[in-house]
């Protein structure tokens, strides 16, 4: 069907791709999975003919550990997928995305740690699913009183609901010990066929591994969910909600969903960033983060996973990697330093020419087009 | 729990909450005057706030006073803050209308959704809060102690000072000023009649794009003044100062009704006071937490505030 509507038109990449059989789709995802899961391995830009060590690289970042980096843009990318579900598909704000992470790594950190108050000290592996659902208890007991009302409050909410988790940990000396924060948090378990363990200090390749196979499980389930009677419930709610209300859809129910399902995928992260970290305090959890996550959504393309990962690549990797392009140049700019202010105008310039993201989602593209196309007799009378 | 600290220093505890939250109840006009016409969270207003701290700082600056300058007298302090009034007044009022024409206004033009314009109000804090960061290095600036703390008189055992009767006594002024202007005016009028109904104003005359320019003035000059009043009383300023003010003043508007102009005020006072007496109740880390449970707990019983949402009805 696609092939005739397209006819008369060069094919665009989308096209093509959705032209190609399915075998030749497939093989090309295995492939890139592949490479992903390669991608931090020395080895394979020596093979490649990259001298290591000198300033020549294509991807690898020059200034930082390049595995740390990578696990620091999957760390970005699996909360971006996660929000993804709360401001794509459910068109929710949520601002305070990352006191779910940070409640995620504390649960994990008070529950195994020996330093901590609680004195548990479970293994790491037992200790996840319950950091999991603490997030989505949260959530749940966050979301109720504020998912019934306009959107816009439960922005303010959440936004404030992250900074006094933050707050909190970082003033009190009770059970998150304050800026000392919680050490010792022990490594994911599993030992390698030398007997060494899989998941030590120095080498960040594992966790890597990990959160990557993690990312694609969430994929999975996330895209089985918005191809479900729950997504279409959820473009139902975001579009009109009275009109979704009035068709029999219980909006508030599945607003509550979409906020709990974020609220978890943001748990497992941060418990995932605990478990890598062994120490964490408050200085981890700052809200710059919260809106990176948020400019990550929307730069790729709101309501698309594609997009999400896209934009979770963006924000993370490419300040680091310009950190390096930088001393190559000779140019001393750390693009970390400028990264928040970069992100606020390119947010402000995209809201303003291309809303619907990098990659959009083409429902949200035609949403945003129907309404600039609104606008337009209304525009005529007010500004005579 | 502690509630001979509560109890003991009750009076002291509503004084001091008095004072905090006029200043919260100044800057939530500006979220309030916002809401009730474009039904729009302005979050770069903490921004605005953020701005006029700076420019009042600065201008004390160039008229000469450092950290270790003595009080000036009676003439050149009140030339001080008349000029730091001004500068700040303005420029919190331009950073507001620069924010309406730069981002919001566009969106308006293509008629964007609601998220769209939340997204960009967050951009917008970010950028004016980074740049500042940038250009101050991220550090903390200590100001002059223009006007030393006096105590004028006790009340009940509790001292008031001079800096605390003049910041509740310029928010009166200011709110009362506010009021009339909105209830009265000729502009007034016009902005009750956008945030009753934008459609229908337009067509009886009322330009709305103006009336919307001149709401962002007027939270803009609030801010400036809260922002005098700022420094005037903490004598301190750093490129984040706005952001734990912009939230508690925007639970301030939601506390009393967003959108009604006495209810920031009312909002405002209640919350410094609450948040004192929870601070004396329960140790100061919980202090920043009371704003907001208060927030959540009247979201779920009381959405539209205390006093109701009703900007275009105010007089009622």
């Amino acid at each position: 069907m696609t092939a005739t509507v397209d006819k008369g038109r060069p094919a665009g990449f989308k096209a093509r791709w959705a032209a190609m059989p399915k075998q030749v789709r497939w093989a090309a995802l295995a492939a890139l999975i592949v490479l992903l899961y390669i991608l931090p391995n020395k080895w394979f830009y020596e093979y490649l003919g990259f001298p290591i060590g000198s300033e020549y690289f294509a991807l690898y970042t020059t200034r930082s550990d390049f595995a740390g980096v990578l696990f620091d843009t999957a760390v970005f990318v699996l909360l971006a997928v996660g929000l993804n579900v709360v401001v794509g598909f459910a068109g929710l704000l949520d601002l305070g995305y990352f006191g779910f992470y940070a409640l995620g790594a504390y649960t994990v950190a008070l529950l195994t740690s020996p330093e901590s108050r609680l004195g548990t000290e479970w293994p790491w592996l037992a200790a996840v699913p319950i950091a999991v659902m603490v997030a989505m208890i949260s959530g749940v007991i966050l979301g109720g009183p504020t998912l019934r009302l306009r959107g816009d409050y439960l922005a303010i909410v959440t936004l404030g609901f992250a900074e006094m988790i933050r707050l909190y940990a970082a003033r009190s000396e009770g059970i998150a010990q304050g800026q000392r924060g919680i050490p010792g948090i022990p490594h994911p378990p599993g030992s390698g066929s030398d007997g060494k363990p899989l998941f030590g200090v120095v080498d960040a390749r594992p966790y890597y591994w990990l959160l990557l196979t993690l990312i694609l499980l969430v994929i999975v389930l996330v895209r089985n969910l918005a191809n479900s009677r729950v997504g279409r419930a959820w473009v139902a709610t975001r579009e009109d909600e009275d009109a979704a209300e009035v068709m029999g859809v219980p909006t508030f129910k599945y607003k509550l969903w979409a906020f709990a399902i974020g609220a978890a995928v943001a748990g497992l992260t941060g418990a995932v960033f605990a478990g890598k970290q062994t120490f964490i305090n408050s200085d981890q959890f700052v809200l710059e983060s919260s809106i990176l996550v948020l400019a990550a959504v929307i730069l790729g393309g709101v309501g698309n996973i594609k997009g999400a990962i896209v934009g979770g690549a963006i924000t993370w990797y490419l300040p680091e990697w310009l950190r390096g392009v930088g001393e190559l140049l000779g140019v001393e700019f750390d693009a970390a330093e400028y990264r928040i202010l970069i992100f606020g105008l390119v947010v402000i310039v995209m809201m303003i020419f291309r809303p619907q993201g990098i990659v959009p989602n083409r429902r949200r593209a035609a949403e945003f087009a129907d309404r600039r196309q609104e606008a337009v007799p209304q525009e005529k009378v007010s500004s005579e | 729990m502690n509630f001979d600290e509560l109890l003991g220093n009750f009076p002291a505890l509503t004084i001091t909450g008095l004072e905090q939250g006029a200043i919260y109840a100044l800057v939530a006009l500006g979220y309030t005057l916002v809401y009730g016409v474009l039904r729009l969270i302005n979050f770069a207003h903490s921004e605005v706030f953020m701005v006029g701290t700076f420019t009042a700082f600065w201008t004390w600056e160039a008229l000469g006073y450092d950290q270790n300058s003595a009080a000036p007298a009676l003439g050149p302090l009140i030339l001080a803050l008349a000029a730091g009034l001004i500068v700040a007044g303005v420029a919190s009022a331009a950073t507001a209308v620069t924010v309406e024409l730069v981002a919001y206004r566009p969106l308006r033009r293509r008629n964007a959704p609601p998220l769209a314009f939340l997204i960009t109000a967050i951009g917008a804090s970010f950028v004016l809060a980074e740049s500042f960061g940038i250009g101050t290095s991220r550090a903390p600036f200590g100001m002059p102690t223009l006007l030393p703390s006096e105590t004028l008189f006790t009340v009940f055992g509790a001292a008031v000072t001079n800096i605390q009767l003049l910041i509740l006594g310029v928010t009166l002024v200011m709110m009362v000023g506010l009021d009339q202007f909105v209830n009265r005016s000729r502009l007034g009028r016009g902005i009750r009649a956008v945030a009753q109904d934008p459609d229908t104003a337009a067509l009886m005359g009322v330009n709305k794009n103006r009336v919307i320019l001149l709401v962002f003035v007027l939270g803009g000059l609030m801010a400036g003044v809260a922002a005098l009043l700022w420094n005037v009383r903490y004598e301190f300023t750093k490129f984040n100062v706005g952001f734990l003010i912009g939230l508690k003043a925007f639970a301030a508007a939601v506390l009393g009704g967003i959108g009604n102009l006495r209810g920031a005020l009312l909002g405002g006072l209640l919350l410094g006071v609450v948040e004192n007496y929870a601070a004396g109740l329960f140790g100061g880390e919980w202090k920043d937490f009371t704003g907001f449970v208060l927030l959540i707990v009247l979201l779920m019983f009381r959405p539209t505030g205390l006093l109701g949402e009703s900007l275009g009805r105010a007089r009622a």
